[in-house]
């Protein structure tokens, strides 16, 4: 049954106003530094294959001239990267994306995310711009930066690079059953101590770039040894333990990202999800040179969410899930 | 029977967990970055009352559990049993033990109508309403010129129930009680 007022925008007329002025400051803020608006598609031909992002299907009779089938995209990534081989310069989007399944507190299956790359930047660079962005509109202090290593060692008291998998289990074990641990691989461990211990702990230190990811957790992000482990050039950043962005210092290679896609989707396979599609319009973009840039996507109703003081994202957005 | 996936779980939806009957009171939903999502999963396990906190990974699911609430009128006991008369105009009786009784058993008066909660056709539990009316049949003597100080004194009512009542409260009154805290609420008119 339909509640009666549930016709109305969960957010007050004041935080529509405040989304409104922040699309303009951010819009403000790419026109200073000459990075270009772009638009791309929102339904496409293919998904992703990343394990722990599950796209929603579209099924329209056709598109274009092509057979049936599509996808919502789940991030503007591979269609900005095509710009960027195309020549396009610094560019920036903001896009409506969909996630499907999730749906929380802090999570709704569609939101708006600002993405945006720049050729040139290493993920440092990047940072610095991200900080300015995010700080600028804020008003918080610079973010400092913390190794995803740090973090656990500091917050979980465990080395995510050198604990064996029994010692990363024993540490689950405390939210979950032995049998459920069954057949968790090393990242479902990682992932479940950053979620309840790092990232809470994250909400006490302000606002802090975590950095340094492990290797599986690459991602899109190109890879470098450091300290003797080899680290992925991705970053995220925490405000009050909310996570905010996820950033890289892309990966160029298209060699390299081809065994990272059959990688994928082999673990798919493994899971018992459907594999993906390999996006070859994107491949043959990195065939043909995209250059050396980082980019990062941004949570824009998360970003509102931390201007305004809020805890929940359904304060920020109109119509969440539950009452689109 | 029916499962439950983690995103179908929300407050209310019976599930079975380790065998037993449990209902979902939160369901949170969190995920770090690009990674693995979990369900943090608050239940209240219907056979012990106890809370769990449980885990789960996204896409998990969960047996649902044939656990519904009816509403029965109150008939007798034999001792050993409750029996329930189910208010549909079924006649369908069911008795419910001690276990399944117990805290209502203090507020259970003949014709009156509860929730039973049947799990697999069985009574689980039992809840009254959260007010009942009953006959004081034994307290003290009212005395005289004490009402204004607002004075309690213990009252037992006819189901056995003792309540802190006021006063001037006499034996034969019928009281309204709120079953939730025990406690008094008014006196109800005998007309």
């Amino acid at each position: 049954m339909i509640d009666s007022l549930q016709w109305r925008p969960s957010t007050s007329q004041a935080v529509l106003k405040s989304r409104a002025q922040q699309l303009a400051w951010v819009r403000g803020f790419f026109a200073q530094r000459n990075v270009m608006e772009v638009e791309t598609p929102v339904l496409g031909r293919h998904g992703v294959t990343d394990i722990n992002i599950d796209s929603v299907s579209a099924n329209p009779a056709s598109i274009g001239a092509h057979p049936a089938g599509g996808w919502l995209q789940t991030s503007p990534e591979y269609h900005m990267k095509r710009m960027l081989a195309a020549g396009s310069g610094p560019i920036y989007q903001i896009a409506r994306v969909f996630r499907d399944g999730e749906f929380g507190r802090r999570h709704n299956p569609e939101f708006s995310l600002l993405e945006w790359y720049r050729p040139g930047f290493t993920d440092v660079d990047l940072m610095e711009e991200v900080s300015e962005l995010v700080c600028g509109w804020l008003g918080c202090e610079p973010p400092r930066t913390m190794d995803y290593r740090d973090a656990f060692l500091r917050f979980a008291g465990i080395d995510p690079f050198l604990a064996g998998k029994d010692e990363l289990s024993e540490r689950c074990e405390q939210w979950m059953e032995s049998s459920q641990l069954d057949g968790f691989s090393r990242d479902d461990y990682l992932d479940l101590l950053m979620s309840y211990q790092v990232e809470p702990a994250l909400a006490d230190v302000g606002p802090v770039f975590v950095t340094g990811y492990p290797e599986s957790q690459a991602a899109l992000a190109r890879v470098s040894e450091q300290s003797g482990v080899r680290q992925a050039h991705r970053f995220e950043l925490y405000v009050g333990g909310v996570e905010l962005c996820n950033g890289y210092w892309e990966l160029t290679d298209p060699d390299e990202q081809r065994r990272r896609f059959e990688a994928d989707n082999q673990a798919r396979r493994r899971v018992g999800k459907l594999e993906m599609p390999i996006d070859q319009a994107f491949m043959a973009a990195l065939d043909s040179g995209v250059p050396d840039c980082s980019g990062v996507a941004l949570g824009l109703d998360r970003l509102l969410m931390l201007k305004l003081g809020l805890d929940e994202l359904a304060g920020v957005i109109a119509f969440p899930a539950d009452r689109c | 029977m029916a499962s439950y996936s983690t995103n179908e779980f929300r407050g209310g939806l019976k599930v079975l967990l380790d065998g037993d009957p449990c209902i979902i009171l939160e369901n949170e939903f969190v995920k770090p970055g690009k990674g693995q999502a979990f369900n943090r999963v608050k239940l209240r396990n219907l056979m012990t009352n106890r809370q769990w906190e449980r885990t789960f990974k996204s896409g998990e699911s969960l047996e649902a559990a044939d656990v519904i609430d009816q509403e029965m009128e109150y008939l007798y006991t034999d001792g050993e049993f409750w029996h329930f008369m189910k208010t549909d105009g079924s006649f369908e009786q069911f008795p419910a033990d001690a276990k399944a009784v117990g805290d209502a058993l203090k507020w259970l008066k003949e014709q009156d109508v509860y929730t039973v909660t049947l799990y697999n056709g069985a009574p689980l539990t039992v809840s009254p309403p959260n007010f009942v009316e009953l006959e004081v049949v034994d307290t003290d003597p009212g005395m005289k010129g004490d009402t204004a100080q607002g004075g309690t004194k213990p009252a037992t009512l006819s189901t056995g129930a003792v309540v802190n009542v006021p006063l001037f409260i006499t034996i034969g009154e019928v009281l309204k009680v709120d079953t939730r805290s025990g406690e008094y609420v008014n006196r109800v008119k005998n007309s």
